[in-house]
């Protein structure tokens, strides 16, 4: 054996060592299932495909649970996960699936909608793919998802995303991105099919207002806020005040740009009767200028190069040494989704939902977000899902 | 699963087998060899739909 051929051999054996360890970690996360319990107020869970056959069986088919009322009043739909990095949305989900109980009216929750993205992970950044939440019976472990579908569901992307139907030309990854494919197409990629099955539950299930729950960088405006077209302005700075008022917290409003096309505030409103908000919380994990992405940056939210960007005034929010904790954030998403319920019965008394079960803001801060996820093993078999 | 991408995994698949080729032929140049190796893996994951 000459000394390349030697070589040659150690070089394949490292590589293949690298590829085999690489690819079981990778496989294990797109097909690790997270647990879900259906808490007391849960009627009936569905399929996104019950509104759109052709997803049926994809990686893009996704959990829908019913949280149903005994009298008869508004309808909302809550969609998490839209984009499945920023991981507070669907932390929120869980807290609603596995505590809320309406008794009038009724809310639908959508905790992984993009379960392609969420099954994805982002190259070259070095994130971690899973995260755990410390709960008062152990750690509940959850994967860490991408922003984007995964190309193994939809491929291959277009050199430019031109949007349905208004073609504005779009960033070519936006084709797997769920908050620029709306209001989405039976027989276009599938991502488009996705926000269309979604369309199909807004438009048949007669919604009145729908909440996409997101997190956003501290050095982006659009963050700590609600974003609202026209239509749900009032209700949305009605919120966004009263919230500040008595809860102590911001968050202020953005008005959803006519312009620019695909995402759920703008397209939900558009296309249907429902009045759409998007929810958007800190999410320092996801700025570029900070030190490695672990773990504790994604829950707890410290980073000294942030905190010297907001000493210098660069962060569109409060920043200081305790960081942007996960459990505030989560809490301010479900105090908020709260207030938007109030307020819409307030406007709107034909459109009455009452909740209870959800905790607020100051709950979430002091109890953590583990204090309201169920233990999956302390139920019975039949009200656990997957997700 | 599209036509489209059931061409992308031939074509991952073809790559894959110019890749090992050259791996095979190279005999002096230690860099191409282990950059040929490197390459390939996207496109096994790919193949394997792991990634």
């Amino acid at each position: 054996m000459t000394r390349i051929q030697r070589l040659k051999i150690i070089m394949l054996t490292i590589v293949a060592i690298i590829t085999v360890i690489a690819g079981i970690q990778l496989y294990q996360h797109r097909h690790y299932q997270i647990p879900i319990v259906a808490g007391p107020g849960v009627t009936r869970v569905g399929k996104l495909s019950d509104y759109h056959e052709e997803i049926k069986g994809t990686m893009a088919d996704t959990n829908v649970f019913f949280l149903e009322g005994k009298e008869e009043g508004g309808s909302m739909l809550i969609i998490a996960n839209t984009h499945a990095n920023e991981i507070v949305a669907g932390l929120t989900a869980f807290m609603l699936v596995e505590n809320a109980v309406i008794e009038k009216g009724r809310v639908i929750v959508i905790p992984q909608f993009n379960n392609s993205g969420s099954r994805n992970t982002r190259s070259g950044d070095g994130y971690p793919l899973f995260f755990d939440i410390d709960t008062p019976w152990g750690s509940k472990t959850l994967r860490m998802g991408n922003r984007d579908a995964s190309p193994l569901e939809q491929w291959p992307d277009p050199l430019i995303y031109v949007h349905y139907p208004d073609r504005q030309l779009m960033s070519y990854l936006d084709v797997r991105n769920t908050n620029r494919t709306w209001p989405g197409r039976p027989d276009g990629p599938l991502m488009e099919q996705v926000c269309y099955a979604a369309m199909e539950l807004i438009r048949n299930e007669n919604i009145d207002a729908v909440i996409d729950i997101h997190g956003a960088e501290t050095m982006f405006p659009v963050t700590n806020c609600i974003v609202a077209p026209q239509k749900s302005m009032r209700i949305a700075t009605m919120a966004s005040m009263t919230v500040k008022a008595k809860e102590g917290f911001d968050n202020h409003v953005e008005p959803s740009p006519s312009g620019f096309r695909g995402l759920s505030h703008r397209e939900i409103g558009d296309f249907s009767d429902a009045m759409p908000f998007l929810l958007e919380a800190p999410l320092p994990f996801l700025d570029q200028p900070t030190g490695p992405k672990t773990m504790d940056l994604l829950l707890v939210g410290k980073d000294p190069f942030l905190l010297s960007l907001s000493e210098k005034g660069m962060l569109f929010v409060p920043y200081d040494e305790e960081g942007w904790p996960i459990r505030n954030r989560a809490g301010q998403h479900t105090s908020v989704i709260l207030e938007i319920i109030n307020q819409m019965t307030k406007q709107y008394p034909e459109k009455e939902i009452i909740a209870t079960g959800i905790p607020k803001y100051k709950e979430v801060v002091e109890n953590g977000i583990g204090y309201y996820l169920t233990d999956p093993s302390s139920v019975d078999a039949e009200k656990i899902y997957y997700e | 699963m599209p036509i489209i991408m059931v061409i992308y995994y031939i074509f991952s698949i073809c790559l894959i087998g110019m890749l090992f080729y050259n791996f095979i032929k190279e005999k002096e140049n230690k860099t191409d060899i282990l950059l040929y190796l490197i390459v390939a893996i996207p496109f096994i994951l790919r193949v394997l739909r792991i990634k």
